[in-house]
């Protein structure tokens, strides 16, 4: 089924975008990322090791750029200037690579974006050319805003960062998608496959995922599971659900011919 | 002139001979055949700079990597 997924005028053929954290070493990395089929995987930027090993694998040598669309974050920062700090940065280490994940933090419990900083991170960094995707509240007029500042998608929460506790406000999500012009992917909360599916089948463009995958007891299996529950939601929602029929049932086979007389 | 210069690179005093350049610096922590990026006094310094970046005492370094996360 040709469906692609397009954010900044690049064409994707997975809808699932994965995290790099939390796994045991880059081979488990590696093999959960390809397990979920992800070609967009998300990396987050950090001071090197001081006496660090020369010649030590690094994480680029496990994922390299050349076969993977690397997605720079800003996680852990909770001003805007910080996190512009971070993805200029990102841009020289990656060689003038444009697309990044732009997310500020407000709070080192709840993790929830500090969105007045957001605003501003996002405008500084659209006009020096970068493509920004957005971790955002589930907030439609937040997500608005950050789409007319020219965000290439915005990706509210479905629950709090690394909770597992899933889709907790599908409505609010339906009210960005429904006002959305540019993709809408859930970002953070997805604790497993139906949670994926869900947020897909309410007409998430695509889903972001980290913990949901590195904290299962078997991440490369779930990292499958998730692929195809990102792949049934997406189709799910393009084939259109039945309408709710409440309180009155349907039978599926024929009401006529059956070998004994109808009640 | 002073044989070396101390910056903080990384958040940490960092000793340096002097003069030295970005590319010294890299080099003297045996960074040189790693992928980072290097920011001096909050504004990037290019790959293409290294070279002739000139660091002095008190100029705050940092150089990061990519590393796992969500």
């Amino acid at each position: 089924m040709h469906d692609p997924l397009v954010i900044a005028g690049k064409t994707y053929s997975s809808r699932l975008l994965v995290g790099t954290g939390k796994y045991k070493d880059f081979q488990e990395t590696r093999k959960a990322v390809d397990a979920a089929g992800a070609e967009i995987v998300t990396v987050a930027i950090r001071r090197t090791n001081i006496g660090q090993t020369p010649g030590e694998e690094s994480l680029l040598d496990a994922l390299p750029p050349s076969r993977y669309t690397i997605l720079p974050n800003t996680a852990g920062c909770y001003t805007a200037d910080d996190a512009v700090r971070t993805l200029r940065l990102a841009r020289e280490l990656l060689d003038g690579h444009r697309l990044v994940k732009l997310e500020v933090l407000g709070d080192p419990n709840n993790l929830y974006p500090n969105m007045p900083e957001t605003l501003k991170a996002a405008e500084t960094l659209v006009k020096e050319g970068f493509d920004v995707m957005v971790y955002c509240s589930d907030d439609p007029i937040q997500a608005k805003r950050l789409e007319e500042i020219g965000c290439v998608a915005v990706m509210p929460l479905a629950s709090i960062i690394g909770s597992g506790m899933g889709i907790l406000n599908p409505w609010n999500l339906r009210l960005i998608i429904d006002n959305a012009k540019v993709p809408v992917l859930v970002d953070a909360g997805v604790g497993t496959a139906s949670d994926a599916a869900i947020a897909m089948e309410l007409g998430c463009d695509a889903v972001l995922m980290n913990s949901a995958i590195a904290y299962a007891r078997q991440p490369v299996l779930m990292a499958g599971a998730m692929r195809h529950a990102v792949e049934a939601g997406r189709r799910a929602f393009l084939a259109g659900r039945m309408q709710r029929k409440l309180y009155s049932a349907t039978p599926s086979s024929p009401t006529e011919g059956l070998i004994s007389p109808a009640r | 002139m002073p044989t070396s210069v101390t910056l903080i690179v990384n958040g940490a005093p960092t000793p340096l001979a002097a003069p030295g350049t970005v590319h010294d610096l890299l080099a003297a922590m045996a960074l040189l055949d790693q992928r980072v990026a290097v920011e001096r006094n909050g504004e990037v310094v290019p790959r293409s700079r290294h070279r002739d970046t000139r660091l002095a005492s008190g100029d705050r370094v940092e150089i990061i990597v990519a590393v796992g996360g969500g």
